[in-house]
């Protein structure tokens, strides 16, 4: 494969930084919903700093991998994996590794905004508080810096202890950018971030995510494909459980090497 | 062929017809159900609301010469009769008198009519004859109004006097009990046992000479009387002691009334019961429920919302969970009877005596825990709320979104932090349902209360002044029971009906008061939780 050389070289090119390596680093995973297999032999590295879109015909996957990342699958009793996935060298399905720890490291925004039925500022801190942290300045300070990392801080900033399950439906998406960015994660996975959002707000998003990309590794997931050709450095195309194509998403939209793909793509089926 | 779909149609329309029939006979019926419940509301307000209202008294002459007074009560149509409410038990007997409409000869409401409220005997309707103050009868005519009205005013201080001579009384003799008690524990003949001792025989000879002087005071107090008449000139004497308040209602304007009322209506709520409970107030049974209603709420609140957590939350869904969970739903429908038989047997006798022994043996035989007292009542109602709790919380804790846990966790909550941040603070309207419930049903309920510590009259509330001020160990008084000991079990059960429907008034007012209360804070804590989204 190709693949991996195309990533490092992309990688190489635009963050000469120390980052070395894979943000993340998938091999073999296999995912089994009791005994129906979810996902197959999966295998990817995911650069740091870029946006990598997962895209993919509804079922074929998309969520449940994304949720491997930061181990949320192991909420359903009914749910068995094996495989390697590796967070900076380290393997998260590892016993050492402390879920709680890599729940901070590896963010999360979910499809259907999920705000916490309490002011603005308690969403935005929750993630700090459940980490202990009392101090109200590191607090004021976390809020206006994730709120403005979010895009959000000049909509609400009259209004911080207002009721978050005011926001419009875009505002809340942003608020839970804001909340996930403000425990500093460096992976920050969203699953349909904009599904339930009219296309003004979802605009709002989508800029959002590249310029979250200055600072965090994105990954994405999406059934738009005009979203993931106009936020992803990378895209991946998954099938009925199978990653059937990873690579460069101009490449994947232009000139992809499997049929599958181009299919997808072009909008002959899914 | 047409003919018959023809009468297929015919059919299909007539079946839509009879359809609405049903949608007409299922709104009657709701309609029948609400209108028996507003009647049920109005039956009790409006009875449990004029109880107490001064009304004013009539004089019947018959045709045989004899005469009646008293307030009309009753009409009965049929028989063309009139019941009056003659009161005057002491010299008739009972309190209410048919009279047939057809002996009426005359019917008046006179002016100089007097109706006092007794200690004891009820009501006294009649006529102001004279007074006898200190054994010396006659005043003349013109002043005795006056007189009388000033004699019960004095008469009243005087009342007050007394009763803070009983109080100390009482405390002497709690004073000596806990003497008694201590000297039991104390090593005979030591030098505490000595002082101990002297200090019981002190308070004993204080309390003996208190009470002599108690009873030369209620002597001398017991000479100073009234005469009167009843409507056919019969006399009767009456202790102005006896004499609570007197006052002319066919005198009165409606205002004055209207201040009779409200003096009645306070009297009630913070005063102590008379006369087998069939007069006074209603204090210690309002008192009594409300704080057997808020210990329940104490002890089954948070046993119910940590079963229902566990039950939620931890417990594997499974065979087990399964059973637990439709045993606890099947205890909501076990008669509380059978509830108030476990209370007896377990806390009651079981716990109860267990503590009597260790703890308060020297009281022995007669019993401290070991007896039906608030703290058993009380912890009884809380097992029998609780699979209420239980079941709605349960469905509180079931209705908050799944991607909210989800949100919390994937910001590196432990399930702990999510249960306690997020997930109990969302089930709080489904466990305010749960306390509306229970104190619903904790209020209402008095069978099982019967066994496990409710009294016809406790002497004592379970809060006072003696250390350690609060007894949960005591027997108290309960509105439900207070409707049925009236209501049935007094012996002037006539006279008591007012007494019933004010009492029934009040626990309907208090029940709806302290549900409506978390009513409120539900509302509250639910626009909360969903107000404004999208
Ligand atoms: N909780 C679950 N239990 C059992 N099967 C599941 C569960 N969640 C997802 N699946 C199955 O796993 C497959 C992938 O689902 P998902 O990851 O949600 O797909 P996508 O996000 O790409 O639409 C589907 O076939 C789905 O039926
Ligand atoms: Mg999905």
């Amino acid at each position: 494969m190709d693949v991996n050389h195309d990533l490092e070289k992309a990688s190489q090119e635009e963050r000469p930084q120390s980052e070395e390596g894979p943000a993340i680093e998938v091999e073999g995973l296999n995912l089994y919903y009791g005994a129906n297999q979810a996902l197959k032999d999966i295998s990817l590295k995911i650069p740091h700093r870029q946006v990598t879109a997962f895209i993919g015909p509804s079922g074929c996957g998309k969520s449940t991998f994304l949720r491997c990342f930061n181990r949320m699958n192991d909420l359903l009793d009914i749910v068995r994996m094996d495989g390697i996935i590796r967070l900076d060298g380290m393997n998260v399905f590892d016993e050492a590794c402390d879920v709680i720890e890599l729940r901070r490291r590896v963010g999360m925004v979910f499809q259907k905004s999920n705000p916490f039925p309490m002011s603005i500022y308690e969403n935005v801190v929750y993630g700090l508080r459940i980490a202990g942290v009392r101090d109200k300045a590191i607090l004021d300070e976390a809020v206006e810096r994730s709120l403005k990392g979010a895009a959000l801080w000049t909509e609400v900033k009259e209004r911080l202890k207002d009721s978050a399950l005011g926001l419009s439906g875009g505002q809340m998406q942003r608020l839970c950018i804001a909340r996930a960015i403000a425990v500093n994660p460096d992976v920050i996975l969203m699953d349909e971030p904009c599904s339930a959002l009219d296309p003004i707000a979802t605009a709002k998003v989508e800029e959002l995510i590249l310029e979250l990309k200055n600072q965090y590794t994105v990954v994405i997931v999406t059934h738009n494909m005009q979203q993931a050709g106009r936020v992803a450095d990378l895209t991946a195309f998954m099938y009925l459980g199978e990653l059937i194509e990873y690579d460069r998403t101009e490449v994947i939209f232009t000139r992809p090497s499997q049929r599958h793909t181009e299919d997808y793509v072009t909008g002959r089926f899914g | 062929m047409k003919s018959k779909n023809q009468a297929t149609a015919k059919s299909m329309t007539r079946r839509h017809a009879r359809g609405e029939v049903w949608v007409w006979l299922s709104a009657a019926g709701m309609l029948t159900t609400v209108l028996m419940l507003v009647g049920l509301l109005v039956l009790v307000t409006v009875n449990g609301l004029s109880a107490l209202w001064p009304r004013s008294i009539h004089e019947f002459e018959m045709t045989d010469g004899s005469k009646a007074l008293g307030e009309l009560t009753k009409r009965n149509k049929e028989k063309a009769g009139t019941q009056i409410k003659t009161g005057n038990r002491d010299l008739y007997g009972i309190d209410f008198k048919w009279l047939e409409e057809s002996e009426i000869q005359n019917q008046q409401l006179p002016d100089d009519v007097y109706v006092l409220e007794r200690l004891e005997h009820g009501q006294f309707v009649g006529y102001l004859s004279d007074l006898k103050l200190l054994g010396q009868p006659a005043l003349n005519n013109e002043n005795k109004h006056s007189e009388f009205k000033r004699a019960l005013v004095t008469m009243s201080a005087k009342r007050d006097e007394l009763n803070r001579w009983s109080d100390e009384m009482a405390d002497l003799n709690q004073n000596v009990e806990s003497l008694r008690l201590a000297l039991i524990d104390t090593k005979e003949n030591s030098e505490r046992w000595q002082r101990l001792r002297e200090e019981s025989i002190s308070d004993e000879t204080e309390f003996e000479v208190l009470r002599a002087k108690v009873e030369s005071f209620r002597v001398e107090l017991m000479t100073q009387k009234v005469v009167m008449t009843d409507v056919n000139g019969r006399i009767k004497e009456i202790a102005l002691f006896q004499i609570l308040r007197s006052y002319q209602p066919n005198q009165m304007s409606w205002f004055s009334r209207l201040g009779l009322y409200g003096k009645r209506m306070s009297e009630l709520i913070t005063e102590a019961p008379r006369e087998a409970n069939t007069e006074g107030g209603l204090f210690p049974a309002i008192f009594g429920t409300a704080i057997m209603v808020i210990i329940m709420s104490i002890f089954t609140m948070p046993l119910g919302v940590i079963a229902a957590v566990y039950l939620r939350e931890y417990a594997k869904e499974g065979f087990l969970v399964r059973l637990v969970r439709i045993t606890v739903n099947n205890l909501a429908g076990v008669p509380s009877i059978v509830y108030g038989m476990f209370g007896l047997g377990f806390f009651v006798y079981g716990i109860g005596g267990t503590i009597d022994e260790w703890f308060f043996s020297n009281r022995l035989p007669s019993p401290t825990f070991g007896t039906g007292g608030l703290l058993w009542a009380s912890l009884t109602m809380a097992l029998l709320t609780m699979p209420v709790v239980i079941v709605a919380t349960e469905e509180g804790l079931s209705a908050v979104p799944k991607g909210l846990r989800e949100g919390s966790l994937a910001l590196g909550a432990t399930k702990l932090q999510t249960l306690l941040r997020v997930v109990l603070p969302m089930s709080m309207p489904g466990m305010l349902t749960g306390l509306i419930l229970a104190i619903a049903r904790a209020a209402g309920e008095v069978a099982p209360l019967m066994l496990v510590g409710v009294a016809k009259l406790a002497a004592n509330l379970v809060v006072d002044d003696v250390f350690p001020y609060f007894h949960p160990e005591r027997k108290f008084m309960h509105l439900g029971f207070h409707i049925y000991d009236v209501g049935f079990q007094s012996p002037n059960v006539e006279a008591a009906i007012p007494m019933v429907f004010v009492t029934t008034l009040l626990l309907l007012v208090m029940v709806l008061g302290l549900s409506g209360t978390a009513m409120v804070l539900r509302q509250r804590m639910r626009s909360r939780y969903t107000s404004g989204a999208f």
